[in-house]
C-alpha cells in the first residue's frame, strides 16, 4: 500500500510541478522583465533573456528542468545564478525548525486542552478555553503577530521583535528569537486540533462500550485517556498532521512580520521575479511535505486503528 | 598655473565654494583636485569610532544578485556604497567629489576626459588597484551583450584605456557631466579577471569588507582599516537586514534592534516621532512622481489638452493627501532640489490649480468637455491609484472626466508604461543628479525611456549643446531655457517630489547636512554616519 501511495504521490508532484509551470509563464512578464524593473529596454531584456536561457521556447525548459530534476539536479536561479539546493537548503531548515518548535509547542497543548475540555464538557472551562482559541483561530495571522510584538517585545521588551537568525546563531539563541513567531503560529493552528480532540471523544462517549466502563463506575478522567482517547485517534491525527503541513508550508505572513528567513519568502520572492526553477523547487518540496505527511497520517491512523485496513 | 593656486587661496580662505572652484577650474579644462584643507572642517562634531551599526532596509530579494549591472533595489545600491567605491562620488551637500579618481581633466570640447587615480588603494584581497580595473569594470557594462541597467550610460564611450596610472575616456560627443556619470552606483569599480570583472566574490574597495551575504536576508561587513579616505567608515561592523514589512521595521528601529530603518511610513510617521529614542531624518532629493502623457497619440498630441491637463490638478492638495506634506511640489519639469541648475520660481513661475485657465486651453483645443483614461497600478509608486483618483476630482471641476483604469502591478513597467498601449499612465522617477542625465534619458528625441514620446526640436538641440558647454553661466541659462520648455510644451506631469524618510536610534550622529542625490544620505550612511 505504501508503495502504491508513494507512486501516487510522484504523479501529484509531476502534475504540481507542470501546473505551476504552466501558472508561472501565463503570469505577465518574466524574469529578465522582472529583473530590470523600470529600467528595462527591448535590448538589454533580450540580452538578458539569451544570458538566463529565457529565449527557448517553454516546453525546451521545462523538459531540460525536468531532467534535471530526475537527476537530482536542482539546477541554478535564473536570477542570480546561484545554486538552487544550496539556496533552498538553509531556508528548508529554518522553516522546519520554526515548524518543529510550533508543532512541540501547539500539540501537546492543544491535545491537553481537548481532553479537558472533552472531561469538562459543558462547563466555564470548555467555553472559555473554545472562546480564546476560536477567537485566535479567527484573527488574521499578522494582527496575532503585532499583538504579541506590541506586548511581548515593543511595551515589556521580553522577547526580540526580529527572529533575524543566521548560520552562526547558537541554538538556544535561536529558541529565544523563535519564540514571538512560534507563539503566533500556536495561536493560530491549536483551536483546530484542540476542537478535533475534544470533537472525537465526545463522540466516543455516547458509545456503549464507554457506557459499561462508567457503569462499572470508573473515573471520567480515566475513562477518557484510557478507553475513549485510543479510538479518537484516527483522526486527531489527521487534523494534526494537516496543521504540521500548514507550518511548514503556509506560514509566509509570520516569515515577513518576523523577518523569519524561511522558504515562504523565498517563494514569494521568486514569483516575483519568475525566478521559475526557484518556484518549481519550492512547490515540489512544499507538495512533497502535503504528500508525505498525509501518507504518515494514514499509516498513523492505520497504526491505532487496524480495523481501518479493511473497509468495509 | 598660477590661476589655479589663486583659487585654491580663495578656496581656502571662504571666498569661493567648493562647487565655484570645481566650475572655474574645469572651465579653465584643469586637473581638478580639491585641496584636502576644506576637507574635516565641515564636521559639525567629531566622529567617534566602534560598535556594530544594524541598518533595516525595505528593499532586498532572494532573487539579488552581486553584479552592478543589475542593482536595482536600495539593498544593493546601499552594498554598493557599503562595499564598494566609483572614480567619483556625491558628498553629502550634494556636490561632486573625487573617490578613487584624485583629479580629472577634459579636453576643451569635453569630448575625451583623462581621469588620474589614486595611489595605493587596495582591493580588500589586498590587490592593489589599477586603470585596468577601471577598464575593465565600464567594459563589463558596455557592448552588445551587456544586461547591465547602466548600459545607456556608457554607450557614448568611444574607447576607454589605461595610460599609466591614468584612465582615458573618448565619448562620441562631448559632455561637461561625465564626471557626475561615474558616481552611478551600477558603476562601482571591481578588480579586473581573466576578461571581465570579479563581482562575484563582493571583494571591492570601499569603506567596508563583506564577510557575508545572502540574497535577500542579510549582508555583514567588517570596517576595511586600508580605506582610502580620510576620516570616513567609523563603524567597526555594519549589518544590513532585509525587512519588508514597515511594521516590523518601525518595531525592530522602536525596540532597539536595528538602529536605521528606510522608508517610513508616511500614515503613521507622527506616532514614530514620538518615540524619543528615534530620530526621524527627511532629505529633499531629485525623486517624482510624474504622469505621462504620450505625444504620439490622441488626444494628446495637442499641447493645449496637455496644458488643460496640467491645470486640472491641485498639486498643493495632492501633496497634502498622498505625502502629507512630506515632498514639495513639481512644476512638471523633472530637476529638483538636488540638482545644481533648478529654475528658481522667477525663472519659472509654479503652475498652480486653475480650473478656469484649464478651461480656457480646452477651449483653446476646440473642446468644451474632454473624457481620458489614466491608467494607474502601486507598482508605479505607493498611492498612485489613490493619487489618480485624487486629480479626477480636481479635473471634473474644469470639465475634464478622467477614467481611472486599475492595471495589474505585475508587468507595469513592461506592459502599461512607456509603451502605445496606454495613452496616459502614472510613473515614478528616481531623480537624476545631472541634468543632463535627467533629459537625456526620458525626455530626449529617441530616447528609450521617453516616458511621452516627445519630440521637441529646440529642446533637443539645447540638449546636445549644453551637454558639451564647460561655462557655467551659459549652462545654467540653457538648462532654465529648457525646464521652460518641458513645462510648457513637453508631455509630462510632474505633480510631486517626495522627501526620502528615515529614522535613526537616538545614538547615531551625522554631519548637518545629508545627501540628497539617493535616499539614507545617498545611501552613504555605513561610511558617513557614526556612534554619538
Amino acid at each position: 500500500m505504501v508503495a502504491q501511495r508513494l507512486g501516487l504521490g510522484l504523479l501529484t508532484l509531476f502534475a504540481v510541478s507542470l501546473i505551476i509551470f504552466l501558472g508561472v509563464e501565463a503570469l505577465p512578464g518574466n524574469a529578465a522583465e522582472a529583473i530590470l524593473g523600470q529600467s528595462a529596454t527591448p535590448e538589454t531584456v533580450a540580452a538578458l533573456e539569451r544570458q538566463m536561457g529565457l529565449d527557448l521556447p517553454p516546453h525546451e525548459r521545462y523538459f531540460k528542468w525536468l531532467g534535471g530534476m530526475l537527476q537530482g539536479d536542482f539546477g541554478v536561479s535564473i536570477a542570480n545564478g546561484r545554486e538552487i539546493s544550496e539556496l533552498i537548503g538553509v531556508r528548508f531548515a529554518n522553516t522546519l525548525f520554526l515548524a518543529l518548535m510550533a508543532a512541540l509547542i501547539s500539540v501537546p497543548l492543544a491535545l491537553v486542552l481537548g481532553i479537558l475540555a472533552a472531561l469538562y464538557r459543558n462547563s466555564i472551562y470548555d467555553r472559555s478555553v473554545n472562546i480564546v482559541t476560536l477567537s485566535s483561530i479567527s484573527f488574521p495571522e499578522f494582527f496575532v503577530a503585532y499583538i504579541l510584538i506590541l506586548i511581548f517585545a515593543v511595551t515589556a521588551g521580553w522577547f526580540p521583535s526580529l527572529a533575524n537568525v543566521g548560520p552562526e546563531t547558537t541554538l538556544w539563541e535561536r529558541v529565544y528569537r523563535c519564540v514571538l513567531p512560534a507563539a503566533t503560529l500556536t495561536l493560530v493552528v491549536v483551536a483546530h486540533m484542540m476542537r478535533m480532540t475534544r470533537a472525537a471523544i465526545i463522540n466516543l462517549l455516547a458509545s456503549p462500550y464507554i457506557e459499561m466502563a462508567n457503569l462499572k463506575g470508573m473515573s471520567r478522567s480515566r475513562i477518557i485517556v484510557h478507553h475513549a482517547l485510543p479510538n479518537a485517534w484516527a483522526p486527531v491525527v489527521n487534523v494534526i498532521v494537516i496543521n504540521l503541513a500548514y507550518l511548514i508550508v503556509g506560514v509566509v505572513i509570520v516569515e515577513v512580520v518576523f523577518v523569519y528567513p524561511g522558504l515562504g519568502q523565498l517563494i514569494v520572492d521568486s514569483v516575483r521575479t519568475r525566478d521559475i526553477p526557484v518556484v518549481q523547487a519550492c512547490s515540489i518540496i512544499f507538495a512533497a511535505t502535503y504528500v508525505l505527511l498525509n501518507l504518515t497520517a494514514d499509516i498513523l491512523s492505520i497504526v491505532t486503528n487496524p480495523r481501518l485496513l479493511h473497509p468495509r | 598655473m598660477s590661476e589655479i593656486k589663486n583659487l585654491e587661496l580663495a578656496l581656502q580662505h571662504g571666498k569661493i565654494s567648493r562647487r565655484e572652484f570645481l566650475a572655474r577650474t574645469s572651465a579653465l579644462g584643469l586637473a581638478v583636485t580639491v585641496p584636502s584643507i576644506v576637507s574635516g572642517t565641515a564636521h559639525a562634531a567629531t566622529p567617534k569610532k566602534g560598535g556594530k551599526f544594524v541598518a533595516g532596509i525595505g528593499h532586498g530579494s532572494t532573487t539579488d544578485s552581486l553584479d552592478p549591472g543589475t542593482y536595482e533595489n536600495d539593498f544593493m545600491n546601499g552594498s554598493a556604497y557599503l562595499r564598494l567605491n566609483h572614480l567619483t562620488e556625491i558628498d553629502n551637500k550634494n556636490e561632486l567629489i573625487g573617490n578613487l579618481a584624485e583629479s580629472w581633466e577634459a579636453t576643451p570640447d569635453a569630448k575625451t576626459w583623462t581621469f588620474k587615480l589614486r595611489q595605493g588603494v587596495e582591493f580588500h584581497n589586498g590587490k592593489t588597484l589599477d586603470a585596468n580595473d577601471v577598464v575593465a569594470t565600464m567594459n563589463h557594462h558596455r557592448g552588445e551583450d551587456s544586461g547591465s541597467a547602466a548600459k545607456p550610460i556608457v554607450d557614448p564611450i568611444e574607447d576607454i584605456k589605461a595610460d599609466g596610472n591614468n584612465v582615458v575616456v573618448t565619448l562620441t560627443g562631448g559632455n561637461a557631466d561625465f564626471p557626475y556619470l561615474m558616481s552611478d552606483y551600477h558603476l562601482a569599480i571591481l578588480a579586473a579577471k581573466d576578461d571581465g570583472v570579479d563581482w562575484q566574490s563582493g571583494v571591492g574597495t570601499g569603506p567596508y569588507a563583506m564577510q557575508s551575504y545572502e540574497p535577500g536576508v542579510r549582508m555583514t561587513a567588517k570596517r576595511n582599516p586600508n580605506y582610502h579616505m580620510e576620516g570616513r567608515a567609523h563603524f567597526d561592523e555594519v549589518e544590513m537586514i532585509v525587512i519588508a514589512d514597515v511594521a516590523a521595521r518601525t518595531n525592530a528601529l522602536s525596540t532597539g534592534e536595528i538602529h536605521m530603518m528606510d522608508r517610513c511610513d508616511i500614515k503613521t510617521l507622527h506616532l514614530l516621532e514620538r518615540n524619543k529614542s528615534v530620530k526621524v531624518e527627511e532629505t529633499s532629493g531629485n525623486g517624482h512622481y510624474s504622469i505621462p502623457m504620450r505625444t504620439n497619440l490622441e488626444p494628446f498630441t495637442d499641447n493645449n489638452i496637455r496644458l488643460a491637463l496640467k491645470y486640472a490638478l491641485d498639486r498643493e492638495a495632492m501633496l497634502q493627501t498622498i505625502l502629507r506634506g512630506h515632498g514639495y511640489i513639481g512644476n512638471d519639469h523633472p530637476i529638483g532640489k538636488a540638482n545644481r541648475y533648478r529654475a528658481t520660481d522667477a525663472e519659472l513661475p509654479q503652475k498652480s490649480y486653475d480650473p478656469d485657465k484649464s478651461k480656457f486651453y480646452l477651449k483653446q483645443a476646440g473642446l468644451s468637455e474632454l473624457s481620458v483614461d489614466l491608467s494607474a497600478a502601486d507598482a508605479a509608486f505607493g498611492g498612485a491609484v489613490d493619487a489618480a483618483v485624487l486629480f479626477k476630482e480636481h479635473a471634473a471641476k474644469a470639465g475634464i472626466t478622467i477614467n481611472v483604469v486599475r492595471e495589474p502591478n505585475d508587468g507595469y513597467w513592461a506592459n502599461v508604461w512607456n509603451t502605445d498601449n496606454r495613452g496616459w499612465a502614472m510613473c515614478y522617477w528616481g531623480g537624476r543628479p545631472t541634468e543632463d542625465w535627467m533629459f537625456s534619458t526620458a525626455y530626449a528625441e529617441g530616447a528609450e525611456w521617453n516616458d511621452s514620446s516627445w519630440k521637441h526640436p529646440e529642446f533637443n538641440k539645447l540638449l546636445v549643446a549644453a551637454r558639451a558647454e564647460l561655462d557655467d553661466a551659459k549652462r545654467r541659462g540653457m538648462y532654465v531655457e529648457m525646464q521652460r520648455l518641458v513645462s510648457d510644451e513637453g508631455g509630462v506631469m510632474v505633480p510631486l517630489f517626495n522627501n526620502y524618510l528615515f529614522a535613526t536610534s537616538d545614538k547615531v550622529a551625522h554631519d548637518e547636512q545629508m545627501a540628497g542625490n539617493w535616499a539614507n544620505d545617498g545611501h552613504k550612511w555605513a561610511e558617513r554616519w557614526w556612534f554619538a
